[in-house]
């Protein structure tokens, strides 16, 4: 039995962390994410969770590293600077591989820029904010009921893949109050960190030829039997520091292809009226709410125009853009900045395909009329 | 009856990475003896620490350990005690780590009063990035960074601690490693945050600049310059300058411990 709320985004993701199991927030208050931590602040006492507000953005995500390392699903949300001040953590958790889910509700930059409009200039942050080569999850929904499923699905993954998650809304999503459907909790499904059941002293998280690609990781209730070692230095297979050139080229190498090998399990996306179109929009977050909008006008207009909607918009859906490269002669690109997600589509089409854009960084959303106005000159 | 130190060390990680005579080894030491006094399992530990020579140590004792970012070891070890408030929590890291990059942490530590031993080896400069200057190093000394004399004046540890709301502070140093391991082990049984400032030898990056690059000599000028508390309180302010004063520099029992406080906020979330 499903339960209708009327909420608002940033309290869906704070509602969805605790039915994903979450018990560790920890924050620093940034609009507009700010009602993440005023909501989990009540709640996550009610129910046996840690809430704490650290003294900046740095703390907050080290303490939401370090209650992961401790067993604890764990978050951590915030607005573009103090994404900023988070990457160190996030790229830690990168290389001790353990599972966090950060928000970021974006907003326009840089610096301390537009903090309560809309923007989707993060997108490339979540890429590559944190120094070094490694790969990233990030999911960016478009309603609020997607909202809550994605937040589900990101601690599922981070759980699952051992690597931190992102989700990406903004101030459109984060403020906008609606009946929300939500799934009964019975019907979800709550992906919970592998086990060991080898004794403690044959443990360690990293041994991969005894526990393949993603060991176990002991969760709260066995975390104090199971001793173990993590650094952030480049670790071989026992989780101690090596600079052994083989050891850590294999290491580096795993981390990534760990997610891009289940990048079928990992991607999710949505082709949109796509069935008979000849023009396509890529677009994703709230824009492609407008960009719907846009395409249905079209529509009764009789232009033939559909849309592709990642979701998972990390790791790249490279080989659904570089089909639909090859499948038309014209693809419109919109989102809320001055074009990031632009430089993926042109990388992956590799120039098979005329590209127009519906760019815009000034903390307002593109209106649909801004889109049906390109799809209108291209077709 | 001796410490039996294969019980609480991860014998095949040795030998350690430390210069020979560096007194991280000495701290280390204090602190496990300090440990095992108290008869504390390994199981019940966990520690964490920084970046740094000093921060190495976690991966060298067969705890829960976990070697995190220059800084930050105290957001993480806070972190840990309240999802495991039963578990012991020390941290472990350098006069840098612990007052400059991660001094907000450290105050905002204090002032909660978490049940944490903060173990602070002072060894008065960045030791392993090449002896550039700490907040710690002595005002006149020399760093890689100060060629001509340090024109920063310094920390005082035990008064930040103490000031910021620490309700255990102790200095030791490696001169004197009995007291030094009875400092840490009071501060790992009192309940709420402990800090122990350990002044400590880097004989290579600040000793060799300042003409103590032998280890002995410079133990020696650590002892100089160090005065008890029972003695200090008989000292002129003159002939206190430029000492460091030893012992149990602060205590409070009364202040509430940060996780009970934490406990009461979820029983009074869940009788409303
Ligand atoms: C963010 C960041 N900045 C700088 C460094 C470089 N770094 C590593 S250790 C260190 C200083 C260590 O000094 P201290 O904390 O006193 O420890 P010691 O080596 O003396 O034990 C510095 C500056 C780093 N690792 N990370
Ligand atoms: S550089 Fe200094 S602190 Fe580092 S190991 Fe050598 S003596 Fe010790
Ligand atoms: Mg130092």
């Amino acid at each position: 039995m499903s339960k209708a709320e009327i909420m608002n985004g940033n309290e869906l993701v704070s509602e969805a962390a605790i039915a994903a199991g979450c018990r560790f927030y920890s924050g620093y208050p940034i609009t507009p994410s700010s009602e993440i931590p005023e909501h989990l602040s009540k709640r996550m006492p009610e129910v046996g969770g840690v809430f704490i507000q650290y003294e900046d953005e740095i703390a907050s995500a080290m303490a939401a590293v370090g209650a992961s390392y401790a067993g604890y699903k764990s978050m951590t949300a915030s607005s573009g600077p103090g994404i900023s001040l988070k990457q160190e953590a996030i790229g830690l958790a990168c290389m001790m591989e353990l599972p966090l889910v950060v928000v970021n509700v974006m907003r326009g930059g840089p610096s301390t820029g537009l903090p309560t409009r809309v923007s989707q200039a993060d997108v490339m942050q979540a890429r590559w904010g944190t120094h070094g080569d490694h790969m990233i999850i990030a999911v960016a929904p478009e309603t609020l009921l997607e909202t809550y499923t994605e937040t589900i699905r990101a601690f599922n993954m981070a759980e699952k893949y051992r690597t931190p998650v992102y989700i990406l809304t903004d101030a459109v999503l984060a403020h906008l109050n609606g009946r929300v459907e939500l799934p009964d909790p019975s019907e979800l499904e709550i992906i919970e960190r592998t086990q060991p059941t080898v004794s403690p002293d044959e443990y360690n998280p990293y041994d991969v030829e005894k526990f393949g690609d993603i060991p176990p990781l002991p969760n709260a209730e066995n975390f104090p039997k199971y001793k173990f070692h993590m650094t952030g230095l480049n670790k071989d297979k026992t989780g101690f520091p090596t600079v052994d050139v083989a050891a850590v080229e294999a290491d580096e190498e795993r981390m990534i292809n760990k997610i891009m090998n289940n990048v079928k399990d990992i991607e999710s996306f949505e082709y949109y009226k796509m069935d008979d179109a000849d023009l396509v929009v890529f677009a994703y977050g709230t824009n492609a709410a407008a960009a719907r909008v846009a395409i249905d006008e079209a529509r009764e207009a009789g232009i033939k125009v559909g849309m592709f909607r990642p979701v998972t918009v990390w790791p790249f859906p490279e080989e659904q853009v570089a089909e639909l490269g090859k499948t038309f002669n014209n693809m419109i690109v919109t989102e809320i900045n001055l074009g990031q997600m632009l430089y993926e589509v042109e990388r992956v089409t590799k120039g098979n395909v005329e590209i127009s854009t519906v760019l815009q960084a000034a903390g307002v959303p593109i209106r649909p009329q801004q889109i049906l106005d390109k799809i209108k000159e291209v077709s | 009856m001796a410490t039996d130190y294969s019980k609480y060390l991860r014998m095949e990680k040795l030998p350690l990475y430390w210069c020979p005579g560096c007194g991280n080894g000495t701290v280390l030491k204090a602190m496990i003896t300090a440990i095992d006094e108290l008869g504390w399992n390994t199981e019940d530990i966990m520690m964490v620490s920084g970046i740094g020579c000093s921060s190495r140590a976690t991966g060298y004792v067969d705890f829960h350990t976990i070697h995190t970012l220059h800084g930050r070891a105290l957001p993480v070890a806070t972190a840990i005690k309240m999802c495991h408030p039963g578990m012991h929590v020390i941290t472990f890291s350098g006069d840098g780590d612990s007052t400059a990059i991660g001094g907000n942490h450290f105050i905002h530590a204090c002032r909660r009063n978490i049940d944490l031993t903060v173990i602070i080896v002072d060894n008065w400069i960045y030791g392993m990035t090449g002896g550039q200057y700490s907040p710690l190093t002595p005002t006149g000394t020399k760093a890689s960074t100060m060629p001509r004399g340090n024109i920063d004046p310094n920390f005082d540890i035990a008064e930040l601690a103490k000031g910021a709301g620490a309700t255990f502070v102790a200095r030791g140093s490696v001169a004197d490693p009995i007291s030094l391991k009875n400092y840490i082990k009071k501060g790992l049984a009192h309940k709420g945050m402990s800090v122990i400032d350990a002044l400590s030898n880097c004989h290579i990056q600040w000793g060799r600049r300042n003409k103590y690059g032998d280890p002995v000599k410079l133990v020696e000028l650590i002892k100089e310059k160090t005065v008890t508390k029972t003695k200090a309180a008989k000292m002129t302010p003159e002939e206190l300058e430029g000492k460091y004063i030893l012992g149990i520099l602060h205590e409070d029992k009364e202040k509430k411990e940060y996780t009970e406080a934490y406990k009461e906020l979820v029983e009074k979330a869940q009788n409303e």
